[in-house]
């Protein structure tokens, strides 16, 4: 008996039955989870397409690749946070009075911590580590990242601990804690179970794929423009995404250790955030949002460079002030490092200390003003084509605008005092992360989308979900805004009917479903719109009129990207030499192109096995993961053969194949039309 | 990065020697960095040190191996570009400053509005025992 329990805590640590779910309803969202990758596993083995898998994506180092995997991680993620907000709501529209709805409590703050994370770091992030993957060197004429490799790894760890948060939902449970988990609730005394343990773990790993990321591509940036392109010739997406990775740089350490000292408290038994043993939980308050505020700017960045590609294309003009966006982006990297303290002004520091991060924080509203005040004067007297990307803007506007002077309200401390923790918030942030982070990433999507695939999207549909969007978040946050002036809290599981909120709850729990409508009718635009590529197929390689490199390649782009380089002597730098029309008469030349390789997937195992080891305190699980990793990366690097070079004869004749195809299937067309 | 496909045409990229990079500078920087962290760790438990020379001596030691990494893995003062890298390296010294300040500042000042913790335990006692 003794010797059974002592053997089965050796090999399955704090593993066992208890940890299969407890209720139907956990069950439910248990067995949902496991038949996504079960049901993928059966189509591959169906269509006996593993090795294609294996070949073409999982082992790939190529950019275009990755960035595609990227995204559509974060989309099923999307769908993942998407259930979590239907259980929500309902359970907030019902669980009035007597009527205590359909989760107990616990398991609502878990759905509610585990909503916040999985947008936060497996979808927004997911969505920009994407977009930049695919974009970035296109737009700066180069063929590849500095680091392929490690670019791979980056993603690899990105899904190891997408696999870890999700793993929560099948074994044991996951941190009730709120995105955040403050401590004394997140310490050991208050969560003894696993679940903030996964929080901790996933989000390591994860973090410690887009530091890596982002040094690879601070680095692409930096070295790796095409001749003539300096940095004041750059697209204003590749600004936005410098400015977003400097922040990525010296933000993520101070999550890394925050996370890490959290950890030390909760398996060693050190006392960093405990009031016992003279530790501080403020502390961790403090650290933990001198990355959060850099955070929420990481996200956003990227957005206005999407915007900012999108609105001077489809308003046919240059980027109006291109020098004072520039600025405008320095300016809130720089600031960005000196608001953080409004995350807490109701902590208890004095008025001299809140008055100074109250002041920064007004300030920093001053460059994001200039930069949408810029996109406006940009459309001012363009020729606007109002398609679906240009129409996701609006709506950023809108919201965006909106959220924003919430914001500004929010900066004043004794405003702060009242509506902190409350539904106020809520809305606010919801309203500058969707609008600013996933409505851009949506246009990003629509723009960018047949120069990766080759075709465009389907319109129409692109339109209704647009306004099923726009509108299903007015409904749903409006109402928010409101119930937050009332007193209704934020993470609110239960309340009394004679509060008189419930009917701003159904509303909103309606527009959320209005959102969840435009969320199928995205997914419907997918399907349709690979079924009908035929209508829709770009043979040009510049639909919309482009402006920038990336324009300036064949859809969709062939694996070596450029075939040459391009020829750089101005800012929009496809714009100018269509108007120029020379005919490129440079040879081609060899060009060097990474190996595929499985050790990026083993290092991210490796990762898996490390936090998945120390969550359930398998130890031996979690040495062999570290030592994984650790071989894997000695194994890598005494590999000198990691490219191979693709002939100039061979690009030549490939080349000028793509060229004959297109024009093939554009003749092609012409008949069938 | 292959010689081929890569193009650096920084204007910030100067024509000098590309650093020296040793297996014996990782090293030092490497052992240092533990001696260091391990000595820090040693006093904080076990030195019978007053406060005040505390501090300063972890202090000390943080500093101390900030510059060792700066020298050993970043090869501060072995430029490549050395335009770039000052730039980089201003910046990074900002955010620093900021950070490491602005927690002193923050976490002094909710020091300076709580009660000690004498007064504390007392007061709890006072309340209905601990
Ligand atoms: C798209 C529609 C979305 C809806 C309808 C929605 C709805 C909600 C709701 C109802 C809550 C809980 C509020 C409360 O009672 O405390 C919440 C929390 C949160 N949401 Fe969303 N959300 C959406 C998208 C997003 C996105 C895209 C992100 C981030 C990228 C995000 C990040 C968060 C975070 C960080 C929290 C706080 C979790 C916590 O309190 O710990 N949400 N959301
Ligand atoms: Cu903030």
């Amino acid at each position: 008996m003794g010797l059974i329990s002592i053997f089965a805590n050796f090999w399955l640590g704090k593993l066992n039955l208890q940890a299969l779910p407890p209720n139907a309803i956990q069950w439910f969202g248990a067995i949902l989870m496991l038949s996504v990758p079960i049901g993928l596993a059966l189509l591959l083995t169906v269509k006996k397409k593993w090795k294609w898998l294996y070949k073409e994506w999982l082992t790939t180092q190529d950019p275009k690749k990755i960035g595609v995997m990227y995204i559509l991680v974060a989309l099923a993620m999307l769908l993942r946070g998407g259930a979590d907000v239907m259980f929500m709501k309902t359970q907030q529209s019902i669980s009035v009075g007597h009527n205590m709805g359909i989760l107990s409590a616990s398991h609502f703050q878990q759905i509610v911590s585990a909503h916040g994370t999985i947008m936060i770091f497996f979808v927004a992030m997911g969505l920009m580590f994407g977009l930049i993957n695919l974009i970035v060197p296109l737009q700066i004429g180069a063929r590849d990242v500095a680091f392929p490799f490690l670019n791979a790894t980056s993603f690899w760890l990105f899904f190891a601990g997408m696999i870890l948060v999700n793993a929560s939902l099948v074994l044991g449970d996951f941190a009730a804690t709120g995105w955040l988990a403050y401590p004394p609730l997140s310490e050991l005394r208050y969560s003894p179970t696993v679940g903030v343990d996964y929080w901790i773990w996933s989000l390591e790993i994860a973090g410690a794929g887009s530091l890596l990321a982002a040094i690879n591509f601070l680095v692409t940036i930096f070295k790796m423009r095409v001749k003539g392109m300096n940095f004041m010739k750059m697209p204003m997406f590749v600004w936005s995404v410098l400015g977003s990775l400097m922040l990525v740089a010296f933000a993520f350490p101070i999550l890394t250790v925050t996370l890490g000292l959290l950890a030390l408290d909760r398996d060693l038994g050190t006392h960093f955030f405990t009031a016992g043993g003279g530790g501080n939980m403020m502390m961790y308050v403090n650290l933990i949002w001198a990355w959060g505020h850099p955070e929420v700017y990481i996200l956003v960045l990227p957005g206005f460079g999407v915007f900012s590609e999108v609105v001077s294309t489809f308003a046919r003009k240059r980027l109006f002030g291109y020098t004072s966006m520039v600025w405008a982006i320095g300016a809130i990297v720089l600031l960005s490092f000196l608001v953080w303290l409004h995350h807490f002004f109701t902590m208890g520091a004095g008025s001299d200390v809140n008055a100074f991060f109250g002041i920064m924080t007004m300030i920093i509203a001053i460059p994001t003003g200039v930069k949408i005040f810029n996109w406006l004067f940009t459309m001012y007297r363009g020729k606007i084509r109002l398609e679906s990307p240009i129409l996701w803007f609006i709506g950023f506007v809108v919201i965006f605008t909106i959220g924003g002077m919430a914001g500004v309200l929010l900066a004043v401390p004794p405003i702060d005092f009242q509506l902190h923790n409350s539904l106020f918030l809520v809305a606010h942030f919801h309203m500058m992360i969707v609008g600013g982070v996933l409505f851009a990433d949506f246009a990003a999507i629509t723009y960018w989308f047949p120069k990766i695939f080759g075709f465009k999207l389907n319109e129409k549909l692109g339109r209704f979900t647009f306004w099923c969007w726009l509108i299903g978040f007015l409904t749903s946050f409006i109402p928010l805004y409101i119930l937050g002036f009332m007193g209704a809290t934020r993470r609110l599981n239960h309340y009394s009917a004679s509060l008189g909120w419930q009917q701003l709850f159904i509303v909103s729990a309606i527009g959320a479903a209005i959102i969840g409508l435009g969320v199928g009718a995205q997914i419907l635009q997918f399907v349709v719109s690979i079924i009908q590529r035929k209508n829709n197929l770009d043979t040009t390689g510049d639909p919309w009129d482009g402006r920038s490199l990336e324009w300036s390649t064949p859809s969709p782009v062939p694996f070596y990207t450029f075939a040459r380089l391009p020829h750089v002597t101005e800012r929009d730098a496809f714009w100018v030499a269509k108007r120029q029309k020379v005919e490129d008469k440079r040879p081609y030349e060899d060009i060097a192109i990474p190996k595929n390789s499985p050790l990026s997937m083993v290092i991210a195992l490796g990762a898996f096995l490390l936090g998945f080891g120390i969550v359930w305190h398998i130890w031996w699980l979690a040495v062999s993961g570290l030592l994984t990793i650790i071989a894997t990366i000695i194994i890598r690097s005494m590999d000198e053969e990691t490219e191979y070079v693709l002939k100039a004869s061979d690009v030549e004749r490939l080349d000028k194949q793509y060229r004959m195809q297109t024009k093939t299937r554009e003749t092609k067309l012409a008949v069938e039309v | 990065m292959s010689q081929i496909n890569h193009q650096p045409v920084d204007i910030l990229v100067s024509t000098h020697q590309p650093e020296q990079v040793t297996l014996r500078g990782y090293v030092i920087g490497f052992g240092g960095s533990i001696v260091m962290t391990i000595t820090a760790y040693l006093f904080a438990r076990y030195g019978m040190l007053n406060k005040p020379v505390m501090v300063a001596l972890l202090a000390f030691l943080a500093l101390a191996q900030f510059t060792l990494q700066l020298v050993y893995f970043l090869h501060l003062g072995r430029e490549f570009s050395p335009r770039l890298k000052l730039l980089v390296t201003v910046f990074m010294m900002i955010i620093v400053f900021i950070l490491v300040g602005g927690s002193i500042w923050i976490m002094n000042n909710l020091d300076g509005r709580m009660m000690g913790t004498k007064v504390m335990i007392k007061y709890m006692n006072s309340q209905d025992g601990l």
